[in-house]
Parts: structure tokens; sequence; C-alpha cells
């Protein structure tokens, strides 16, 4: 982003969304809804997989699916799945209509980038400020955002190919959507592992997205560092 | 006519007298699993019809609700994109709820076809009428409900067609299926009439091998493979929801594409 020399070094005024608790209650509610919808889904999606695989011999063991055989986990699939669209479009529409997706996951510049990663390598990551994410954490989220919206998307295609066979046509055929489902899949999954890793490696996250976390005042020009209580 | 869908003969209603207490305690049982509640997850098995757990009954109310859906989805005029012949898999997968070598080959010659239900020439039909009905083929792509599929190509009566020729009442919800197999199966009257569902009686040119329905099956773009019922008996037009031998077993009715 190039800075135009005619502008003036004022703090730009901060959007509704950065006031008050950093995680405010609808986004905690949403959180977790998303989470349960989400573990259903991938449990279940483990079920219905299993009678058809992908992957020649890859299986997914019956202790960690969700349904005792495929028409049950069929059943909890086609149930969760309106859950996590509903859930996921009212996080969409929060996150765009109060300014906090573009306020928490942008900008990106490359040098943070490096920074990050070169922090994280020196075992250096600070993660007092909970109010601010790091470059690799906001590539992260937006590529979870981003898989989730990819899945309803390829879901959409495997529940109604003839309906939506130009969807279908557009993934590779059926057998693609299925695929891009599945690597879709995998993507949550490879986020959840990492994403719950960190959160009970550093516990105050997760406890700020049950309580809410840090207050941010209108007064402060940045966001505090520790949380008030 | 009697109804082809009616048992010829009908239990005792003394039997029910006989085995109360049994009845009785079968309600008891359901009712203490039902309490359980979220608890009685791990309890649910799918097969189980009398599944009367909160959580059994909720999934299968959304499943209810996702049949409501799939038929506001529906587009009767949209087709099912049909492919070239040289796609198409020869023969094609065998499929049913028992193995291939268990198939009870039907004699054509001695089969009828019987109609009931709200159908005003109730005459059954054989294979040589059927044979002089107008024809039509779909080259389509055949999805299972397990994930996999492969390209067919069909050709028979459109059932819209016969429909019309026994003067079905096309107003009716169901159109129902009885096969010689004990594979019962239904579908809304809509996708019944779309142009792509046939009474098939060929498979790539062919008469229809034994695995594959002969001398009738079945087969519609716009339903998932379980909606495709083989070696078919008796058609029956209805309002009352007839279901199938998936559904009962937890399978969503509406299953369209």
């Amino acid at each position: 982003m190039s800075e135009s020399p005619g502008a003036a070094r004022t703090v730009p005024p901060q959007p509704k969304a950065l006031l008050g608790r950093l995680h405010p209650w609808p986004v905690r509610i949403m959180h977790w809804t998303n989470a349960a919808a989400m573990v259903v889904l991938i449990g279940s999606g483990w079920g219905i997989y299993d009678d058809s695989v992908i992957l020649h011999g890859v299986y997914f063991p019956k202790a960690i699916r969700i349904g005792s055989w495929a028409a049950e986990s069929l059943l909890w699939h086609f149930a969760a799945m309106w859950v996590l669209a509903a859930n996921g479009a009212a996080y969409l529409i929060y996150g765009l209509a109060t300014g906090r997706l573009r306020e928490r996951l942008l900008p990106i510049r490359p040098r943070d980038i490096v920074l990050t990663v070169r922090d994280t390598l020196r075992l250096k990551l600070a993660h007092e400020d909970l109010t601010t994410y790091n470059a690799v954490q906001k590539i992260l989220y937006i590529v979870a955002i981003l898989a989730g919206i990819s899945q309803v998307v390829s879901g959409l295609a495997i529940w109604k190919p003839v309906q939506f066979s130009g969807l279908v046509a557009l993934l590779g055929g059926f057998q693609g959507a299925r695929l891009v489902h599945f690597a879709g899949m995998a993507i949550l999954v490879g986020f959840l592992a990492i994403h719950v890793a960190l959160a009970l490696l550093v516990p105050r996250t997760l406890w700020a997205m049950l309580t809410g976390g840090p207050v941010r005042r209108p007064s402060s020009p940045g966001p505090l560092k520790e949380a008030v209580r | 006519m009697r109804s082809p869908f009616r048992p010829s003969v009908v239990p005792d209603a003394g039997i029910l007298d006989d085995h109360r207490p049994l009845v009785r305690q079968i309600e008891r049982r359901g009712l203490l699993r039902g309490g359980l509640s979220l608890g009685a997850l791990t309890m649910l098995t799918g097969c189980d019809v009398t599944d009367t757990s909160a959580v059994g009954r909720a999934l299968r109310a959304v499943s209810d609700f996702n049949d409501g859906v799939q038929a506001a989805l529906f587009d009767p005029q949209k087709l099912a994109p049909e492919y070239p012949a040289s796609q198409v898999l020869k023969p094609p997968r065998f499929n049913a709820y028992y193995d291939v070598e268990d198939v009870k080959p039907v004699d054509g010659d001695a089969w009828r076809l019987e109609l009931g239900g709200l159908v005003s020439d109730k005459r059954s039909w054989t294979r040589r009428q059927i044979a002089d009905l107008p024809e039509r083929e779909i080259i389509v792509r055949h999805v299972c409900v397990e994930g996999w599929d492969y390209i067919g190509q069909w050709s028979g009566v459109p059932l819209r067609a016969f429909l019309e020729r026994i003067g079905a009442d096309l107003t009716a919800k169901y159109v129902a299926f009885r096969t010689a197999d004990d594979y019962p199966s239904s579908i809304d009257m809509a996708s019944a009439l779309h142009p792509q569902t046939l009474l098939a009686t060929r498979y790539a040119g062919e008469t229809l091998p034994d695995p594959y329905g002969y001398p009738l099956r079945l087969r519609t773009a716009v339903k998932l493979g379980y909606k495709n019922p083989k070696w078919i008996t008796a058609i029956e037009v209805t309002n009352a929801y007839p279901g199938g031998y998936w559904e009962r077993r937890g399978f969503n009715w509406f299953a369209g594409l």
C-alpha cells in the first residue's frame, strides 16, 4: 500500500467493530456453532466417504466416524449442512457489515509474512496481544473461510448434480466435485489441527473466545495489550 | 380391481391381542431410549426403524424437511446432461442389497406388469405390449449414494407416456413400484413425469440382461441409483406415502439429483 505524500498522519477513525470486547457475543456464538457443525460434517463425511473411497486404501476408522453406517452418516451430514451454511452466511454478513473481517484479516503485507515466519522459527512468536493477528494467522483464517465456502459450493454440486450441472462441469465432473469436497475437508482438518493446538498452547485465546476477551476502548488509539477486568 | 399392493392373506386381528404385553414392553423400552436424549447418540442404529430416540427423530425430521427442499429445487424442465455412446460402461455396474450371484431371473413370457391405485385402465401388461409403446433412449450418468458413478445407455417407454396411456391421475403425489426382488420403491409425480424417466427395457441397445432388471426397470436421470427399482412387477399411483426399501432404513426419500 503506498502512502500519498499529502495524506495527513492521523489515526483513522475506528470502525464500530473495533470497540467493545475483542470477540463480541455474536462472534462467539457463531464460532462455537460453526465448530460443532464442522465436527459433525467432517465426522459424518468420513462415514459417507468410506462407502466409496476416492483415494485407494484411504479409509477412516469407525471410531472417528459419526453415524454407525452410511444412512446415519448421511442423516447427520444433511442436517448439519444447514447449520454450517446458515451460520456461515450470518458470519460473513456480520463480518462484512461491521467491517470486522477487513479489520481483522487485512492487510497482509509480504514483509509481515516474512517477519512472522522468522519469529515462529526462532520460537519468538508474540502472543501477549490477542487483539491483532499476525500475517500467518490472517492467511490461515482466510484460507479456512474460503475452504468453508468451497465446501458449500462443491457440496451443492454433489448433492444436486443435475439441477446444478453447470457447477459440476466447472468442478471437473461429478468425481471432480467429490475430489474438491474431499480436498476442502483435508484443508479444514489441517486448519483445525493448527488452530486447536495453538489455542491449547495459549489458553488465554480459548478463554477469550468463551468470555469475549479484552475490552477495546474508543479512546485508546490502538488495541489494548492486556485484558481489562 | 383389488390393489396388487394389498397382501393376499390378511393377518388375524387376534394376533395383536396375543402380543399386547410384548408391544407394550417395546414401547416402554423406546421411551427409555428416547429419554436418554443426547446421551442416546451412541445407541443410534440406522437399521432400526423403531429408533425413537430424540436425536433419531430429529434427524429424520430434517430428512423429511430436505424432501420438501429438494422438491422445491427440482426443475421439471431441466434435463440431465447426456453423453456420447463411446462413454457408455458395458456392462453397467451391478448394485443391489444382495450379491449378483443371488439374482433370481424373471421369466419374461410369464411376467405381467400389474397396475393399481389412481389409474383408470388397470389391465395388466405383457412384455410384447410394452415393446409396442413409443421409446426413448437416454445416455446419462448414474450416481450412487455411495459416491461412485458411470455413464449408462438406457431405452424404454417414458414413464410419462405410460402413465398417460393408462389414464393415471397425474395430479397424484406418488408413483410406487413393486419388484420381483422385494425392493419396494417410490418417486414423486414431478420426477415421474420428467422426460428422462423411463421404464427401461434395454441397455446399450440390447435387451436388459437379468442382473440389471429384465424385463422392466425404472431408469430416471433425476434420482440417485437406489431410486431405480429393477424387475418391476407392479406400479401404483397414490397419494399415500409409499416409502421404499432403503428409505425404511434411514435413507432420504426424495434423493433427487
